[in-house]
């Protein structure tokens, strides 16, 4: 069966949801170690394919595209609740306060 | 040949031969829309700038968009008061062999008799257009398309933005132009654009854009990022930049060229959008339709639109083609949706079948057969203002010599 994510390339930390994936389900990636989701996660979001300590560079497609401002756990949804852009902020519909 | 193509007098074919009716301020709209809709014709179209003032940037897009070679006539709706340079406008299009009249609401009598005046002209214009008409070849050298993406998701970068790049690598390589843009949308891309560069010049162009990009979106406090990247999965600036900047494809790029500017050779080029000097007017580009208006501009006869979340939008004067990324997507908006890379995502084709019957979808609307957002009467069209550094050929180079 098809995995329920892609790994885009061999150094991501993260993997990218093909369909909507269930708390609990565990996760085959090619070449890697099965993760448990540990949250309900929608098409096109993101996984933690190992533990991301906060800081931390968030790596997909080989490439960095922000910095964790929380750890992660293997499985854990990586959004903007525990990752920022290493360039400029996202705004977002939602008033979330001060996010500095 | 693709084609049948409408030849006009600078040599460029169209792949439609659409009349614009373009309002010169916002107080000529009401009447340039009425004209529109009494002709009853899909292949009249309503352009038009909002602002009093004028703007030298509005003009050289509105020269360029009027003598675009999808439009084969133009009537212009002015108030009579405003800033823009009708007279100027009007002699840049009849120069170029259009058949072209100006209605002045003020001179004519007031709403009734203006929208009377520009019946009877769109009239004419059309009997003229329509004797006008030499067909002619056309081959994936008249053509001319351009990328953007909106309404992106976790799914764009992954599907349908690879997707179109492998569409534009087939289209370069048998002879086509190809324009990507946005490059608020390449910010952490500059590395790795750069090395795909013809030449260091047009490398350090390509930086230098990007670097302009980053400054000045950080200056109106926000990057290309809406929030419904964010519900799709989006997390940062860079990861949608990436995820859009594989719509470029992989061929070298020979040049940076601004809107209003038209590609002197083909091949891929870069549109740089962002607005020269301190930021002045607001945000870059405030919707897609800014986007596809200037990939116009710059001789796009068509638009590749990539979507996740999905948009329903089309365009004046050129077909827009909507590409998403998200199968969910399509099976909830199917009717608006020309091309299914979601496919991609559940294991039902890979992305060269999504790129082949891309470049076939572009043969069949460049042989006239109507999008999907141009049947649904999609003719979304905005021009504001802004403010570009006028590129001369003592500016260049930023595009390689045409061998």
């Amino acid at each position: 069966m098809m995995s329920a994510v892609i790994l885009l390339h061999a150094d991501d930390n993260v993997v990218v949801c093909r369909r909507t994936v269930a708390v609990g389900e565990r996760i085959a990636i090619e070449g890697s170690e099965d993760i448990i989701a540990r949250n309900n996660v929608e098409i096109g979001h993101k996984l933690a394919r190992f533990a991301l300590p906060r800081f931390s560079k968030v790596i997909k497609y080989g490439a960095p595209i922000g910095s964790m401002t929380e750890t992660a756990e293997p499985g854990d949804w990586v959004h903007l609740h525990n990752m920022k852009s290493d360039y400029m902020s996202a705004h977002t519909r939602a008033v979330t306060g001060d996010d500095q | 040949m693709i084609a049948s193509g409408f030849l006009r007098n600078d040599g460029r074919k169209g792949i439609r031969n659409v009349l614009i009716v373009t309002y010169l301020v916002e107080c000529a709209h009401h009447v340039a829309r009425r004209i529109v809709e009494l002709s009853g014709d899909s292949q009249v179209h309503l352009v038009g700038f909002p602002g009093c003032y004028p703007n030298d940037y509005a003009l050289r897009m509105m020269k360029a968009l009027a003598t675009h070679p999808n439009v084969g006539g133009v009537l212009l709706l002015s108030l009579g008061c405003e800033g823009f340079n009708r007279e100027d406008l009007a002699k840049h299009v009849a120069a170029s062999g259009r058949a072209v009249e100006t209605v002045v609401i003020q001179q004519s009598g007031g709403t009734r008799s203006a929208i009377e005046h520009g019946v009877a002209a769109a009239r004419r214009i059309k009997t003229q257009m329509d004797e006008a008409v030499v067909r002619t070849p056309f081959d994936f050298s008249d053509l001319v398309v351009g990328t953007i993406c909106g309404g992106s998701d976790g799914t764009s970068g992954i599907t349908a933005n690879p997707a179109v790049g492998r569409a534009f690598d087939r289209l370069v390589t048998a002879g086509a132009t190809c324009i990507f843009e946005e490059t608020g949308e390449m910010i952490g891309c500059e590395g790795p654009m750069g090395d795909r560069a013809m030449s260091p010049e047009i490398a350090t162009a390509i930086r230098a854009s990007i670097a302009k990009a980053e400054s000045y979106y950080l200056a109106m406090g926000f990057g290309s990022f809406a929030p419904g990247n964010a519900e799709g999965g989006l997390s940062s600036q860079e990861e949608k930049s990436a995820g859009a900047y594989v719509k470029s494809g992989h061929m070298p790029i020979a040049g940076v060229i601004k809107p209003a500017e038209l590609p002197q050779s083909p091949g891929l080029y870069l549109l740089d959008i962002v607005p020269d000097g301190a930021p002045k007017f607001g945000f870059p580009n405030i919707s897609d339709n800014a986007e596809i208006v200037e990939l116009m501009a710059c001789g796009a006869h068509l638009t590749l639109f990539t979507t996740g979340r999905g948009s329903v939008v089309g365009s004046a004067i050129a077909p827009v083609i909507k590409v998403t990324g998200n199968p969910d997507t399509f099976r909830r908006m199917s009717e608006d949706m020309d091309i299914n890379a979601g496919r991609v995502l559940e294991g039902l084709a890979d992305l060269d079948q999504v790129a082949d019957e891309i470049v076939a979808l572009i043969k069949t609307t460049a042989e006239g057969t109507e999008t999907k957002s141009e049947e649904l009467g999609h003719r979304e069209f905005i021009l504001t203002y802004k403010t570009f550094d006028q590129a001369g050929p003592s500016c260049l180079p930023r595009a390689a010599q045409p061998h």
